[in-house]
């Protein structure tokens, strides 16, 4: 299949890529009839993904990452020093709600929404920084860098370098900051310095490439902090050992809850690194079905959207073989998306992998539809979840009605109040108010917020 | 100059026509000069002119960049350049007339400089077909390393084309050896730990490299990033086999066309023998 459209890994040519996948890491927990353990992929490939696509100058900075992590993650003193962190710092363990009232609208399955959006700084991103930061200060380095879309990776990095006693710089496309400049503002407060990039598009890819120049030029002092399970290798294995977290508390708060595991796992997918944390806690459950909902932004058919494995095709792009929107010459495609966070024409190389062997089903949600479903759990949770969290709201409403249709037609048994989605509530939605309020027409058409908003939505 | 197996089967098949070229230069008592220019810039014509002017006033090898859209290893001249080549329709395809209106006028080697992506998305055994076929010497790949180019190390050797690798001041002695055994021509030795762009002093770290590399068997190591003069060149050329120069080129065709990359080649080529030790 995807064998024969690329490179084959010279760094395991003695066994395949798969058995490399399939046999390093750590010990299978949950070998699900005789399946070998998919929770644990190592790195540094999944399937045909994944790798080391990276200048020469930056390898030697990445087997050091890459050792310190794998050294750390055998230290208890670093495993207890995060489970500090995520106890008393970020507020972990973060709440399953049941949210019965939203659940109305999803074919009267029951809805449970891991609650990421109670965290500190308000999104599954803290989870990822205090790790890495931990790794920078083990590695001895002094300063960190970061890339942000919307700003809320780049809020989190400064939280965390703050917190830990780090230089923190970020890097932002100039448009970006423009729209985002509370965000700017909290990034600033937190004692970082932003820099706002006007190469290219100026978005998130841009941000990427320019932070990857700094890491080049500074790699003695600095460690790239590296917001999603994208990029080489040790990136995209470690940003989900960071992440986790999510998916195994989820899964212990819903047998505790309901006694049973759910029938469905939702998430919204950027890079990826919110869904592959909850995913991780069930990917050995095979009685559970696991969507991921891309930004399908105006609708794929117009090619303004970010649905980057549905319509991508495999190719390299910031350290990793994966999924990636891009013309017949290879040059990327700009993506769209109304959730900044989603805008990104890459994907995590393990998402590409389990798209490729059908474990995840990996589905488009239009801008409308994730607005449609960010105004419901307002109005019927008393919830505001982030745009890129809404993406998988309005997945869980298609997810409950097929469901409900099963049940209907006898190819589910019981019934549709007896079935369960778990959807990751990846963050809130606090940074997305003028957006939103101009989504619904709700800001007086005068106003510096209906200024604001506006130029957001032309981006 | 490869130790690996196919590498010397292949390397009596196939002369490489960048290790003759820097062995021609050796053969007159200098380094060689390698000239960049990125391809659509300002047009495919005078790219192919200035690849020509290039080769007449004293280079022996010409690196022709595709532009691309994530250039992570470039400074901000050449990004200009190649965003505006990008802006003004540039097609991948297009390189190959690059190469082929060069070496058709010209006995330089002609490699291509590339990110990766599109040469995996034309397919590398296509791209490697095609470039063979323009009278292309091979391919210098900043961002694929050999752990990555299986198919492109089966690619070149099939069409005999030349794979520079690079190494940097952060290379450890094992991925060294890994990267000069894997090379052909010769190897791209980065000079400073940055991106491409002008400085006003090429780093000491650049003769470490180049000394590591001879060490781990390379026996054609080039130096680039950051030689911008004709007393950068004077100083690489003391003890590197070759000299690359790339921002300084790109400033010179955007400021004076065609002429202003002929006159600075000229000066630059100054620098190129070998002071007597």
């Amino acid at each position: 299949m995807v064998r024969l459209m690329v490179d084959a890994p010279a760094a395991s040519s003695d066994e395949s890529a798969v058995d490399a996948f399939l046999h390093g890491g750590r010990p299978q927990e949950h070998p699900a009839q005789g399946e070998p353990s998919l929770r644990h992929a190592p790195g540094p490939y999944f399937g045909n993904y994944g790798g080391r696509w990276m200048p020469e100058s930056l390898i030697a900075a990445l087997d050091e990452l890459e050792d310190t992590f794998e050294k750390a993650k055998a230290d208890p003193e670093f495993t207890a020093q995060i489970a500090d962190l995520n106890k008393n710092y970020s507020g972990r363990p973060s709440l399953l709600t049941e949210a019965k009232r939203f659940a109305e609208h999803a074919g009267g399955v029951r809805i449970f929404l891991k609650r990421e959006d109670l965290n500190h700084t308000g999104s599954h991103k803290i989870n990822n920084v205090l790790g890495q930061a931990l790794l920078a200060k083990r590695m001895g380095k002094t300063r960190v860098i970061a890339e942000t879309g919307a700003g809320q990776h780049g809020v989190a990095s400064a939280t965390a370098a703050a917190l830990l006693g780090l230089e923190c710089v970020v890097y932002m496309g100039a448009e970006d900051c423009r729209r985002q400049s509370l965000n700017v503002a909290r990034m600033e407060l937190l004692g970082a310095t932003v820099i706002p990039v006007t190469n290219g598009s100026q978005t998130l890819k841009d941000a990427i490439n320019e932070a990857l120049r700094d890491w080049v030029a500074n790699v003695g002092n600095t460690h790239y902090l590296l917001g999603t399970a994208a990029g080489a290798h040790p990136f995209p294995a470690m940003v989900r050992y960071f992440h986790e977290v999510i998916g195994e508390e989820a899964r212990a708060q819903i047998l505790d809850q309901t006694g049973r595991l759910p029938d469905a796992v939702c998430a919204c997918i950027g890079g990826g690194s919110n869904a592959i944390g909850i995913f991780h806690g069930f990917l050995d459950d095979t009685s559970v079905k696991i969507y991921g909902f891309e930004a399908g932004g105006e609708g794929v058919e117009t090619g303004r959207h970010a649905a980057t494995i549905t319509l991508g095709k495999p190719g390299v792009l910031h350290g990793a073989r994966s999924y990636l929107m891009q013309d017949d010459d290879g040059q990327t495609i700009e993506s769209h998306s109304i959730s900044a966070g989603l805008d990104y024409p890459g994907v995590g190389p393990e998402h590409s992998y389990l798209a490729d062997i059908g474990r995840v089903s990996y589905e488009p949600i239009t801008d409308s539809e994730a607005m449609e479903a960010f105004r419901l759990l307002c109005r019927t949770e008393g919830i505001i979840p982030a745009i890129e969290s809404a993406h998988a709201l309005a997945g869980a409403i298609k997810v409950g009605q097929r469901l409900e249709a099963e049940v209907a037609a006898g190819a589910a048994a019981g019934t549709a109040a007896e079935k369960i989605v778990i959807v990751n509530l990846s963050g809130r939605g606090d940074k997305d108010v003028a957006t939103a309020a101009e989504w619904f027409d709700l800001l007086d058409k005068d106003s510096p917020e209906a200024e604001i908003a506006k130029e957001g939505e032309q981006l | 100059m490869s130790t690996s197996q196919d590498g010397n089967q292949n390397a009596a098949q196939h002369a490489s026509k960048s290790a003759a070229a820097i062995d021609r230069a050796r053969a007159h008592g200098r380094a060689a000069l390698i000239g960049y220019l990125p391809a659509g810039y300002p047009s495919v014509e005078d790219t192919i002119a200035a690849g020509i002017a290039l080769a007449e006033n004293g280079a022996d090898l010409i690196e022709i960049g595709i532009p691309y859209s994530d250039p992570v290893m470039d400074g901000q001249v050449i990004q200009a350049a190649t965003t505006e080549a990008l802006a003004k329709g540039f097609r991948v395809r297009e390189v190959f007339d690059v190469v082929r209106g060069i070496t058709s006028k010209t006995d330089a080697a002609v490699l291509v400089m590339t990110y990766w992506n599109p040469v995996v998305r034309m397919g590398v055994d296509e791209f490697s077909r095609r470039l063979a076929e323009a009278g292309g010497a091979g391919l210098i790949t900043p961002d694929l390393i050999p752990d990555e180019a299986a198919e492109w190390m089966a690619a070149s050797d099939k069409y005999g084309l030349d794979r520079v690798f690079l190494v940097a001041p952060s290379s450890s002695p094992e991925r060294m050896k890994r990267t000069v055994d894997a090379s052909r021509g010769f190897v791209y030795a980065v000079s400073i730990m940055g991106v491409t762009g002008a400085r006003t002093s090429v780093s000491s770290a650049a003769r470490n490299v180049v000394a590591a590399a001879h060490a781990a068997g390379a026996e054609r190591v080039c130096v680039g990033l950051g030689v911008s003069n004709a007393g950068h060149v004077r100083e690489i050329a003391e003890y590197a086999d070759g000299v690359i120069v790339g921002t300084a080129l790109v400033a010179a065709i955007r400021d004076g066309g065609v002429d202003a990359v002929a006159s600075l080649t000229k000066d630059l080529s100054t620098g190129l023998t070998k002071e007597e030790a």
